[in-house]
């Protein structure tokens, strides 16, 4: 009687600890974006006619067409990306399974102007597309400006991305599902009917809102191919309202719009799908033993095909263009190891902050969904979806915001480094928690009892226990996160300056100055970097699973 | 040449500029924009030629580009670091004033080059440019040569423009075409948004998408040919003359409340005027010398567009309407 209390109290107070973390974490995050929201109120005091003026009829053409065309990109990158993540699943050892897979890790890396110039060089108007048969005449090809050069390169960042994640659903479905069916002999319809796409629906409605928040605050691949102030999003707007306007009433205003939508979007689309189900099983990269039928195996290879080419092209692209680079002056100079040692040094600080804060998140939301607590039930909500809602405040609008209350320049420039991996970490977030929840919640509903039984707690637990299930999840979040924050240059160009210069910031600085050979060497430069990390973390996932 | 990051948001791009550190005994601060402190930029050189004439310590402190360097004066007010603020231009010191942060630099200009003429107690200016549509030779045989050829062209030839909401030069073309069309300046824009392939948020993508060969043409400056032709040996990309005359952007430099007590400050004022100053500014800004030159520039230069005229609207007139000209432009372009 006396041990069966301990273990209650035991567990009680490990479930305590973990929703400490989360809201721990929660306050991390919550100071950084009202901090910042704090220093634009007292800078909007002053005039807060911006405020009002917002709400015109632009405003509500911006917001319409900000989530138009975010809905549309995230419909087109993720039903593609269920069936090509279905038939690569199906496949676990086919030759370049993780090459492939580390490719499609690449696209969220690359800055905007990148990625527009390397779609453009397909489909534009003196794209390779134009060589086509039906083309006589290029000039008459008006490219693919508008709402269709808007979903080509957000499909093109976020299907790999979906891709991604959900194999990560698929690979929660436990071995024994897949050697039933094989034992039954169900068809691939079957499989798909009732066992994939009972995983594929579970993750769906997180994948989707991620996609779609990185969808609507989408500014510089929309303004570059959606053709003109036509394609204008809240973020230009927000953009705008800081820059020559310098009307904080005005930023608050857009920024609370956008988030407002974007919440209320989420929320819809949390409610279509089913709610994540407490997976209480291991995480299996499956051995599959059913094979696919004929149809479905070619329909498979010609799917995955055409995505790997969709998402390759236009990287390869880039590839050739950054061949063009004079790369023994480039490597040769300074600026370009200082901008390189810069970027990993802070990745790599951004990702160590980011997997901690997840790792904060994903743990609270577990233990506050089985606190079996309603109060506590409901916070569950905070520690999800909510975590990655900070997606949708613009970097431009956490940087401007603490800029105010620095104040001095003195103090600035001391914040600026930490603010860039702060901001960076966050933003990542929301792609790290996607990665860690599944095995965390498999381990924690494996594990908790044992543990408590055991006394099992603290350092110890997470040494004994959690580490060894977690490692690879960790590291692919760790990664994950590193690369997100190579590419960012949202948060850099607030404040590179002088002294704290990214790949990004130097690619953008090129192109500025006339040097664009010297830029596409660099776009070159940075995915390779990318394409090593995914590489490493692929390679640390496989020595795991040894 | 403040065209550099357009993406380069901003506002705080403050960062690290100034470091911070106290005014020591001969140090002057200069706030500038980025791509005049780049290695190929003016800003090294600059900085060893005055460096070696004052035996002081010259500091500059970079943010992404002329707005940035707006928004941070106002930000910093008078507890700024900067002795000196150089890289506002004309669309910009009217807002700059209001600070009151910056003092009249009470030096001669008679000295200057500038078209058209300066005067202004408060800021000098070091160089100039002229906005202009630069082409290219191999696809547009017939180049614009009125902006009225330019509105009114063949819809297949097309064109990159910068977006005025976040680019200084996409607001030196919205003031070019109100300069010359006045109240018509919204029907003119609905006849050149026929040819406008797109509009970018700033000069770096613009630029990158002409040379990519997306579009034939691109708002850009008459002096971007000479850049291909000095450094890449290249004259495929040329400026088209416009007969109405040809929008100019001055950039500038001013002294503020607190270099008015660094006498080092006037020194550099003084210095941005002489030979050795602006000997440096046309092959690394790519932009006119504000004031006579030691030697003549490179042959390249002479080679560029000589506007008929120069057009320039005062800059207390672009403070007031700037707001309302881009809701103009705006309405139509979003149709």
């Amino acid at each position: 009687m006396v041990k069966g209390n301990e273990q209650i109290v035991l567990s009680r107070r490990r479930l305590d600890s973990r929703i400490i973390a989360g809201v721990c974490a929660t306050a991390a995050v919550a100071a950084l974006v009202g901090g910042a929201f704090a220093g634009l109120a007292a800078s909007a005091l002053g005039d807060l006619s911006g405020a009002y003026d917002a709400f015109d009829l632009y405003l509500f053409r911006v917001a319409r067409f900000s989530l138009l065309q975010a809905g549309l990109s995230t419909l087109l990158a993720i039903a593609p990306a269920i069936f090509v993540a279905r038939a690569i699943a199906q496949y676990p050892s086919f030759p370049g399974r993780s090459a492939l897979l580390q490719l499609f890790a690449v696209p969220l890396a690359l800055p905007a102007i990148v990625v527009a110039l390397g779609v453009l060089a397909l489909y534009g108007r003196a794209g390779l597309i134009t060589a086509l048969p039906g083309f006589d005449d290029p000039r008459s090809w008006s490219g693919i400006y508008g709402m269709r050069g808007i979903l080509i390169a957000h499909v093109f960042f976020n299907m790999p991305l979906a891709v991604r994640l959900l194999l990560h659903a698929l690979a929660t479905v436990p071995g024994d599902h897949w050697r039933l069916s094989a034992q039954l002999g169900m068809s691939g319809w079957t499989v798909f009917r009732l066992i994939e796409w009972p995983a594929f629906r579970a993750a769906l409605p997180g994948v989707a809102g991620l996609v779609f928040m990185l969808c609507i605050t989408s500014f510089a691949i929309v303004l570059i191919l959606g053709g003109g102030p036509r394609a204008t999003t809240l973020e230009v707007a927000i953009y705008q309202s800081l820059r020559f306007d310098f009307d904080p009433a005005r930023a608050i205003a857009l920024t609370s719009v956008q988030i407002a939508l974007t919440t209320a979007s989420v929320m819809l689309l949390s409610r279509i799908g089913t709610p994540a189900h407490n997976h209480i099983h291991s995480i299996d990269q499956g051995h599959r033993y059913n094979r696919p039928g004929h149809a479905d195996a070619t329909l498979g290879v010609l799917l995955v095909g055409s995505a790997t080419i969709f998402v390759a092209a236009p990287m390869a692209a880039t590839v050739i263009s950054g061949f063009h680079a004079d790369f023994a002056r480039l490597l040769g100079e300074p600026a370009v190891w200082r901008a390189t040692a810069t970027s990993l040094a802070f990745a790599a600080a951004s990702a160590v902050l980011c997997t901690a804060l997840s790792m904060g998140f994903v743990s609270a939301r577990w233990s506050a969904s089985r606190s079996g607590r309603p109060a506590l039930s409901r916070t569950a909500w905070i520690f999800d979806a909510g975590a990655s809602l900070v997606l949708v405040v613009p970097p431009i609008v956490i940087g401007a915001g603490w800029f105010i209350l620095a104040g001095t320049a003195a103090r600035i420039s001391l914040l600026a480094p930490l603010l860039v991996i702060a901001v960076n970490a966050v933003m990542a977030m929301p792609f790290a928690i996607r990665a860690l929840r599944p095995a965390h919640d498999t381990s924690a509903s494996r594990h908790d009892r044992l543990c408590a039984q055991l006394a099992i707690t603290g350092l110890n637990r997470f040494r004994l226990i959690d580490w060894p299930v977690m490692r690879q999840v960790l590291a692919t979040a760790f990664v994950f996160a590193m690369a997100l924050s190579l590419g960012d240059l949202g948060v850099i160009a607030l404040f590179g300056s002088d002294s704290v210069q990214t790949l990004p910031y130097l690619i953008l600085s090129r192109m500025g100055s006339y040097r664009t050979a010297d830029a596409a060497g660099l776009a070159l430069v940075l995915g390779a970097v990318c394409f090593l990390m995914m590489t490493l973390s692929g390679w640390i996932g496989q020595r795991e699973s040894r | 040449m403040r065209k550099v990051f357009p993406l380069a948001v901003s506002v705080l791009a403050f960062a690290c500029a100034g470091s911070g550190e106290a005014l020591a005994d001969g140090t002057l601060t200069v706030y500038t924009y980025e791509s005049f402190t780049a290695d190929w930029g003016p800003g090294p050189a600059i900085e060893k030629a005055f460096e070696e004439q004052c035996r002081c310590d010259l500091k500059f402190a970079s943010v992404a580009d002329g707005v940035a360097l707006l928004n941070r004066v106002k930000l910093e007010g008078k507890d700024t670091d900067a002795d000196l603020v150089l890289g506002l231009d004309t669309n910009l010191i009217a807002d700059a004033k209001i600070t009151g942060l910056f003092v009249p630099h009470g030096m001669s200009l008679d000295n200057l080059t500038i078209p058209g003429g300066w005067h202004d107690d408060t800021f000098v200016p070091y160089d100039y440019g002229y906005f202009a549509v630069v082409y290219d030779t191999d696809t547009v045989k017939n180049p614009p040569r009125s902006l009225e050829e330019l509105i009114n062209g063949d819809a297949t030839t097309k064109i990159v423009i910068q977006d005025p909401r976040t680019s200084t030069p996409g607001l030196g073309l919205l003031l070019w075409m109100k300069h010359v069309y006045g109240d018509g300046a919204t029907f003119a824009w609905e006849k050149l948004a026929k040819r406008v392939l797109t509009v970018t948020p700033g000069w770096s993508e613009a630029y990158g998408l002409f040379t990519s060969g997306e579009a034939q043409m691109v708002f850009s400056y008459t002096t971007s040919p000479a850049y291909h032709m000095i450094a890449e040996n290249n004259d495929r990309y040329q400026a088209a003359s416009f007969r109405e005359g040809h929008y100019i952007q001055i950039e500038l430099v001013a002294k503020t409340v607190k270099g008015e007590s660094n006498p080092l400050a006037s020194e550099f004022l003084e210095f941005t005027m002489t030979a050795q100053f602006q000997d440096i500014i046309p092959e690394t800004n790519w932009m006119y010398p504000a004031a006579p030159t030691s030697t003549p520039l490179n042959s390249a230069f002479d080679k560029l567009v000589e506007p008929a005229s120069t057009l320039l609207f005062d800059s207390e007139e672009v403070a007031l309407n700037r707001e309302f000209w881009v809701d103009e432009w705006l309405k139509v372009m979003s149709k």
